[in-house]
């Protein structure tokens, strides 16, 4: 397998890295970074607990090349806190216990933050259609949407 | 329900693991590093659901470069089991399921581990194979274990060797027959459910090292680390104290990852090349085909009342699908069988509940435990008994459900409960008694209910412990072996711990991962039994340490122990007002009032808790005297409607009301109570489907769909009562698997409700429904 030598900046810091052309975001975050935040759940772009941002997006990170991603931006869970300062959102899924196993918050969390910063106010409608591709099999969903809302009185995606 | 003096039981802290969790901070197995000695491996896995393994080549498979090792079961006939000692770790006679391991295979790297497996050549002999469960458990049916009569199984559970039913749990109380025949009103029916699967969101995983010296230490997704280490050990003919087993956050269980599913195939892989951790990943496929189901069920259900609408007689066959291997499905049998009435007074029950083989794949625990499978159909043919007799299903519960202190079927004398208060709290929730329009004119709108009870469905005495260790500044750790899996069981040790201690929460921490080096035994987290056993265990450990710290104290001090108190952290005397914080004393001890010489040490608490007071039941009647420790029960009431153009379902409004005993963490109770009506309405719609070779066909989120953020009910109601049981820390009892139990049934009925079409199988798909309805509109119209 052909390997290629790729710069990304991963939550604010730019890695040079020597990946093989079939690896996917997610196997470079988890396996060469050691940013096992980001969580795999089906390799499939069926779950959504890899979901990190590119360029503000959110993607699938199993689903796509790490190769494609020369010079982007990428932001992971590790990346959303910093200085021990929870961004609104994750302490709104905190205060809310919008959180049971946790495997699947990452996941919600990034995806939550790119709608909060596309739209500050969402209507609990709109939650549901940006979070319907993140899966969750143990909260029932609803304390995810009240955490988003709750995060969206509170400063939004800051 | 007051909290206590600290505050602290019946307080909705904040959960120890939260902000782990929205760091990205919190370790699974699979985030662990191990670096670049680690290997990898995939499973080779049947093609066919019954055959027998005429001979396996791995010659090829060895040859490709980068494997390490290829295992086979050859050498490894021991099998394994909880109950039941009936399945081996690899295949080595004989598949008996569609996906079942036969040989797994050692690698660099993953893709050179998926090559491998390919190469591996398996002649197989194609045998019968056997789905359904009825068919299954004919005297003339082709055995799937011909062996069963050599078994060892614990003396609770009776197979039936010569037949493939592997449990087979009777009742016969009172004379059923005859109280039929003086029923004003007998109605009977069959119910079905398919298979479902747990659908965690973290697929199994394991990481095994085996040592030169022989330690064997494995990394495993599991809820019961314990139970794990004891069933491998004893498989593998390892020594407990060579087998170690480390159990990080579990990222979603459901009862999936209690006691063995692959985990034993990992450890025998390591075995073969010593000194390198072999980690074996589920794919999300392997995750629906290759790990255990919930048990599919056929009953047969007939029950009768008399004129005014009391139960007097009930006859049940329970049919469980207990697939490939039942090693821990026959107590699923077991438990359905002792609570085969659902939470009713019936004086008159016969009752025959049996775990048959199927090849289909292995069934075992799944949240409530042989409880949603029986419900389904209890909780729809009580309504259909009210309607026979004139009565309002709400009423008609009322005057039939189990109530304290009454002899159930098991001869059990009923625990404290309030039943009837949950489903008052329910029917006012979704206004019951009005009859509300339709959100449109495509539409039509219903309202059901249904009731419940759970017992913990476990052997008599599974054993928690707790210990609990001071730091220098009074910090402390509480160590348990119960696992953390999402329901903020950690959450509810670190809170009794801080109560009993005087000590704020904060200061309290729980030592993770679950290590069975280190951590305290803890037979395993299922049947909803942490806050209430392992609860006991902490409780019983913090009062301990309490008692140490306050002895040490009044013989410093020259006074009693019954006049000190430990609040905020600090020893008090109500006696002479003196104060002594737990700072450095927990660990120095204190000198003596005249400084000649010290008193005490570092504490360590300790405490255990095991039921001892149930007892076996007669396997001819199933009568005892106490067949389970309590049960929970609880009522769910459902508002939805159905789109008559589509028959697509939509939830609007959902009540859940559990009665907890005691709710330690009154919002934790919430979570339980709304992920579970979730996860219940999730389980009526869900199936696993099969090709007629047995074949798992939909083995993926697009075609095995669980509920979405898009699906949910408008309205969750959630609320508890309080009745406390004697057994539980300040009376609590579970709750966490009880929440999905009769969600299904409920759907079931307020769908009757809506277009008047009874659904007795599962899933309640919205073709099925719309084909239901077409049929009975033309139906009408001849």
């Amino acid at each position: 397998m052909a390997k290629h030598t790729i710069t990304l900046i991963i939550n604010g810091q730019s890695e040079e890295l020597l990946v093989p052309s079939n690896m996917t975001l997610l196997h470079v975050l988890r396996d060469q970074l050691g940013l096992t935040g980001t969580k795999n759940g089906c390799e499939a772009g069926e779950c959504g607990a890899c979901t990190v941002l590119v360029d503000g997006e959110p993607i699938n990170s199993c689903l796509v090349l790490a190769v494609e991603l020369e010079g982007r931006e990428i932001t992971t869970i590790e990346g959303l806190s910093s200085n021990g300062k929870l961004t609104p959102l994750q302490q709104a899924f905190a205060d809310l216990n919008a959180v049971q196993c946790g495997y699947c918050t990452p996941g919600m969390l990034m995806a939550g933050t790119a709608l909060l910063k596309r739209n500050p106010n969402p209507t609990a409608e709109e939650i549901q259609k940006a979070l319907v591709g993140n899966l969750c099999r143990c909260t029932g969903y609803q304390r995810i949407i009240d955490a988003i809302m709750e995060a969206s009185r509170n400063g939004g995606a800051q | 329900m007051t909290i206590t003096e600290s505050g602290l039981i019946g307080k909705s802290v904040q959960r120890t693991d939260v902000i782990d969790k929205v760091t990205g901070c919190a370790v699974f197995v699979d985030d662990i590093q191990f670096g670049p000695n680690l290997l990898h491996s995939r499973l080779v896995r049947s093609p066919y659901p019954h055959a027998l393994i005429k001979k396996i080549d791995t010659s090829k498979a060895e040859a490709l470069p980068g494997v390490r090792a290829v295992v086979t079961g050859k050498d490894l006939t021991a099998r394994l089991g909880l109950y039941l000692i009936d399945r081996p770790i690899f295949a080595y006679d004989r598949v008996r399921v569609y996906g079942e391991p036969v040989a797994g295979v050692v690698a660099t790297s993953e893709d050179i581990a998926i090559e491998a497996v390919k190469l591996v050549e398996v002649e197989y002999e194609v045998l019968p194979a056997i789905y359904d469960p009825v068919e299954s458990a004919q005297p003339d049916a082709p055995l799937i274990h011909p062996d069963l009569g050599s078994y060892s199984v614990v003396n609770f559970i009776f197979p039936e060797p010569g037949t493939n039913i592997s449990e087979h749990f009777k009742i016969r109380k009172g004379d059923a027959e005859a109280a039929f025949a003086a029923c004003e009103a007998v109605v009977e029916g069959r119910f079905r459910l398919p298979p479902i699967e747990h659908v965690p969101l973290e697929t199994h995983t394991s990481v095994a090292l085996c040592e030169k010296t022989g330690q064997v230490t494995l990394w495993a997704t599991s809820q019961s680390p314990f139970a794990m280490r004891d069933m491998i050990a004893q498989s593998l003919g390892i020594s407990h104290n060579k087998l170690r087993v480390i159990a990080p956050l579990v990222g979603g269980g459901f009862g999936g990852k209690a006691g063995v599913t692959m985990e034993a195939c990992a450890v025998v892989m390591a075995q073969a090349v010593e000194g390198r951790p072999v980690k074996l990943r589920l794919t999300r496929e392997e995750e629906f085909v290759g790990t255990s189901t919930r048990q599919s069920l056929i009953s047969d259900i007939k029950v009768g009342c008399d004129k005014d609408g009391n139960l007097q007689a009930m006859e049940l066959t329970y049919y469980f699908g207990g697939g490939a291997y039942n090693d821990y499905g026959v107590n699923i049998a077991r438990a359905a069988g002792y609570s085969c009435t659902g939470p009713y007074d019936v004086p008159n029950v016969k009752a025959d509940s049996l775990c048959v083989y199927t090849n289909t794949p292995v069934g075992s625990a799944m949240r409530g435990f042989g409880m949603p499978e029986i419900h389904w159909g209890l909780e729809q043919i009580m309504d259909r008994l009210a309607e026979e007799v004139g009565m309002d299903p709400v009423e008609f519960r009322h005057i039939n459900c189990v109530q304290t202190d009454d002899e159930i079927v098991s001869g059990m004398k009923m625990n404290p409960i309030d039943l009837d208060a949950c489903i008052d709290k329910v029917t006012k929730a979704i206004k019951w008694d009005i009859k509300e329009e339709p959100t449109a004119p495509n539409k039509k709108r219903g309202k059901g209910i249904a009731i419940m009870w759970k017992a913990p469905a476990m052997p008599p005495n599974p054993g928690s412990s707790a210990v609990v260790r001071f730091n220098e500044d009074a910090t402390l750790q509480v160590e348990v072996g119960g696992q953390e899996i999402g329901q903020g069981a950690f959450t509810v040790a670190a809170q009794i711990a801080a109560d009993v201690l005087g000590v704020p929460y904060e200061k309290v921490t729980v030592s993770t991962p679950i290590d069975t080096k280190y951590s305290p035994y803890e037979w395993q987290t299922v049947a909803s039994r942490l806050t209430w056993s392992m609860g006991n265990a902490v409780k019983a450990a913090a009062e301990d340490a309490r008692f140490q710290i306050l002895e040490t104290v009044a013989d410093a001090w020259n006074e009693d122990i019954e006049d000190l108190t430990i609040k905020d952290g600090i020893v008090i005397s109500f006696k002479s007002e003196r104060e002594q914080p737990l700072n450095k004393m927990v660990i120095y001890g204190m000198p003596n009032d005249d400084f000649e010489g010290w008193k005490g040490g570092p504490v360590i608490g300790r405490g255990h808790f095991m039921p001892t007071y149930v007892t076996n039941l007669d396997p001819e009647t199933g009568q005892g005297t106490r067949a389970v420790v309590h049960y929970t029960v609880g009522a769910q009431a459902v508002d939805l409607e159905v789109d008559l153009e589509t028959g697509q379902l939509e939830v609007l409004n959902i009540a859940s009301v559990y009665d907890v005993g005691r709710a330690i963490n009154p919002d934790l109770i919430m979570t339980q109570i709304e992920g579970g009506a979730v996860h219940g309405m999730s389980s009526a719609y869900e199936a696993m489907i099969f090709n007629e070779d047995g074949v798992v066909i939909n083995p993926s989120f697009v075609d095995y769909r669980i509920a979405t953020i898009a699906d949910i009910p408008r309205k969750i109601h959630g609320d508890y009562v309080e009745t406390p049981i004697d057994d539980g820390p300040w009376g609590a009892r579970g709750v966490g698997e009880h929440v999905m139990v009769q969600t299904a049934p409920a759907i079931a009925n307020a769908l009757y409700d809506a277009v008047g079409i009874r659904f007795s199988d599962l899933p309640l798909s919205a073709d099925k429904i719309y084909m239901a309805m077409e049929e009975k509109e033309s139906t009408q119209k001849d």
